[in-house]
């Protein structure tokens, strides 16, 4: 039996809140979030997965039951093999995870970047603050929610440009040529929509 | 006994270790040759000795993972060129070998065998840089000349297969753009000919270079175990004496058929990361020269796909069929069934995973990016302490990252 399914048996026979969790290629479980470092602490200790690989945040869309998820991934370097965990955030409104930092401190960038882009605290991480969006950033890119486009924010040289008087026209930021969104538009019926570009050099670009 | 003349209470604390300085914070970077590209070291230094050392990323966030999430998967093939973007041949087959996994397909040998020479090339492609780039942090220019040299040979060929010398945008999920032209496996092997002798003179400017030793061995040690725990890959983790090769230890694209070594360092020093590159590259072109032997015949894209891979473009042009087809999968993109994938690739840099969530469809519910540099990178406020700041400049070095893939 390879040790992944030989791990995934034993924690499930262990922890009663542990459930199997559907998957294409490793072994998955989901894992209620109080138990989480239980899991990863014997996943770690006691199975030989020794190296956390990838922590990602997942953001079900406005309205779904949960709708954060924190899924962690594992791989064992004697054994080659993963495992995929998976941890749903109980407040949809204030999603909060217990931090892994403490098993390995390798997930302490992981767990920033999915603060950042998701606006889900890990409880106990030792510096939780955003590490690829800028430090007074007030939105979480990745979250449904958040257009593609982007939010307007003045940026941190806002006051620069006040004195200077210079400052950056915006990028159209359509998303390329071909655009269609998940979800609400069937991307069948869609006719592909081109970027906006009714200005030229003659004509000025329309203002905000 | 002879008087010593320091006043008693500095050498107490001297000895206690608390006699420092005034401490000086300096930012190194964003801008700064030594730091590959947008890097910032936030560094609090005591004299010439580094207190603390805080990377300061994101300034190349460009937010991949959030246009994955709007547009099919084909059209996301080259925004991974923009990941590592010194190995984009690598990216394009780690992205695609991911998608193909949640469509549960397979591509032909030949598919496969395009994509190990590409990838292998694309390794030694970004490996001569890294070993260039690193011979000029440390004073030594001449190796950046050669390396070049070399790197421009690969891009002629990216070129010929690909139309791009840099960005190249190669696979499509279920194969690749087009099949090799004409006489192509040739000239890579003629490549790798007259390739070996040249790596071995380039690499005989540092291996034996008395100043290269000096300023990489026993500089920014990285023991096996915080190179496991900080979720380090690729050289970096070998160098560290962990034997981790994900191309032999989970095999994808073929990569079981072809006898290659995995070099693995003893002490985890620059020295060491320095000498798994270069050995990776002589095993790369081991690797090419087996796939270019054996060059498997046939298709390479997995035609029977139907609703994954475009058809051929003169049928499209003549046939209903083929032209229904091809609209579908242009407008539509390649139809995945629901389910969640996981895959790494052993790229030049470390394991590049891809994390596919997906609802079914054309486009992705969510693709996360495991980017190996940022995960090297993590490390960097324990490996730089107590080192001098000209050491940070080998130690840069020797990690070998990319902005372009640890920003995202």
């Amino acid at each position: 039996m390879p040790a992944a399914l030989d791990a995934v048996a034993a924690i499930k026979a262990r922890w009663a809140g542990v459930t199997d969790r559907a998957s294409l290629d490793h072994p998955a479980v989901n894992v209620p979030a109080s138990e989480l470092l239980d899991v990863l602490r014997s996943l770690k200790e006691e199975h030989g997965f020794d190296m956390l690989v990838d922590v990602a945040g997942v953001d079900w869309a406005a309205g779904a039951r949960p709708r954060f998820t924190v899924v962690y991934h594992v791989f064992s370097t004697a054994r080659h093999e993963y495992v995929r965990i998976a941890a749903d955030c109980a407040d949809d409104a204030a999603p909060e995870m217990p931090s892994a930092v403490g098993l390995w401190p390798g997930a302490n960038w992981h767990e920033r970047e999915v603060f950042d882009m998701f606006g889900i605290r890990f409880a106990g991480h030792p510096d939780l603050r955003r590490i690829l969006m800028w430090d007074g950033y007030l939105h979480y890119p990745l979250r449904k929610d958040f257009p593609l486009a982007g939010i307007e924010t003045e940026l941190p040289d806002a006051e620069v440009a006040a004195v200077t008087k210079t400052g950056a026209i915006a990028a159209p930021m359509a998303g390329g040529p071909f655009v269609a969104a998940h979800g609400g538009i069937n991307m069948g019926d869609a006719e592909p929509r081109a970027k906006d570009e009714s200005w030229s050099e003659r004509r000025p670009k329309p203002g905000p | 006994m002879p008087a010593e003349h320091t006043f008693p209470d500095t050498a107490a604390k001297n000895a206690r270790g608390e006699l420092e300085a005034e401490r000086m914070s300096i930012s190194m970077g964003p801008s700064h040759p030594s730091t590959h590209g947008v890097l910032r070291l936030q560094m609090e230094l005591d004299g010439e000795v580094v207190k603390k050392a805080e990377p300061v990323i994101g300034y190349l966030h460009r937010g991949d993972e959030k246009i994955a999430e709007n547009m099919t998967y084909n059209q996301f093939v080259p925004y991974t060129d923009r990941l590592d973007y010194l190995a984009p041949l690598a990216n394009n087959m780690a992205y695609a070998i991911a998608v193909e996994k949640l469509a549960k397909l397979e591509v032909p040998p030949r598919c496969q065998a395009i994509r190990v020479i590409t990838a292998e090339m694309a390794r030694i492609s970004a490996h001569l840089l890294g070993l260039g780039a690193f011979g000029i942090d440390v004073g030594a220019w001449t190796v950046f000349l050669y390396s070049f040299t070399e790197r421009e040979k690969l891009y002629k060929l990216f070129e010929e297969l690909t139309g791009a010398r840099f960005t190249t945008s190669y696979s499509r999920i279920g194969g690749v753009a087009r099949d090799v032209p004409e006489g192509w496996t040739g000239r890579v092997d003629a490549f790798c000919e007259q390739f070996l002798p040249r790596l071995e003179e380039t690499l005989s400017l540092l291996t034996r270079s008395r100043i290269f030793v000096d300023r990489t061995a026993g500089i920014g040690v990285i023991s096996k175990e915080d190179a496991i725990a900080y979720g380090l890959t690729g050289p970096n983790l070998r160098a560290s004496g962990v034997p981790l090769d994900l191309r032999k230890n989970k095999p994808y694209s073929g990569y079981e058929q072809y006898d290659f070594d995995v070099p693995v360092g003893t002490k985890g020093d620059g020295y060491d990361r320095y000498l798994v590159r270069g050995e990776e590259m002589r095993q790369s072109v081991r690797i090419i020269r087996q796939a270019v032997a054996k060059f498997p015949g046939g298709s390479w894209q997995a035609e029977e796909a139907k609703r994954i891979v475009a058809p051929p473009k003169d049928k499209v042009l003549t046939s209903m069929e083929e032209l229904i087809q091809n609209f579908m999968i242009v407008t539509e993109g390649p139809q995945m069934p629901a389910g969640e994938v996981y895959f790494e690739a052993e790229n030049p840099k470390g394991a590049l995973g891809f994390y596919i969530v997906s609802k079914g469809g054309g486009v992705p519910w969510r693709l996360k990016i495991r980017a190996p540099s940022f995960c090297n990178l993590s490390i960097l406020p324990k490996v730089c302490v107590g080192m001098m700041v000209a050491d940070i400049v080998s130690i840069l070095g020797s990690l070998d990252f990319v902005m372009g893939e640890c920003d995202r």
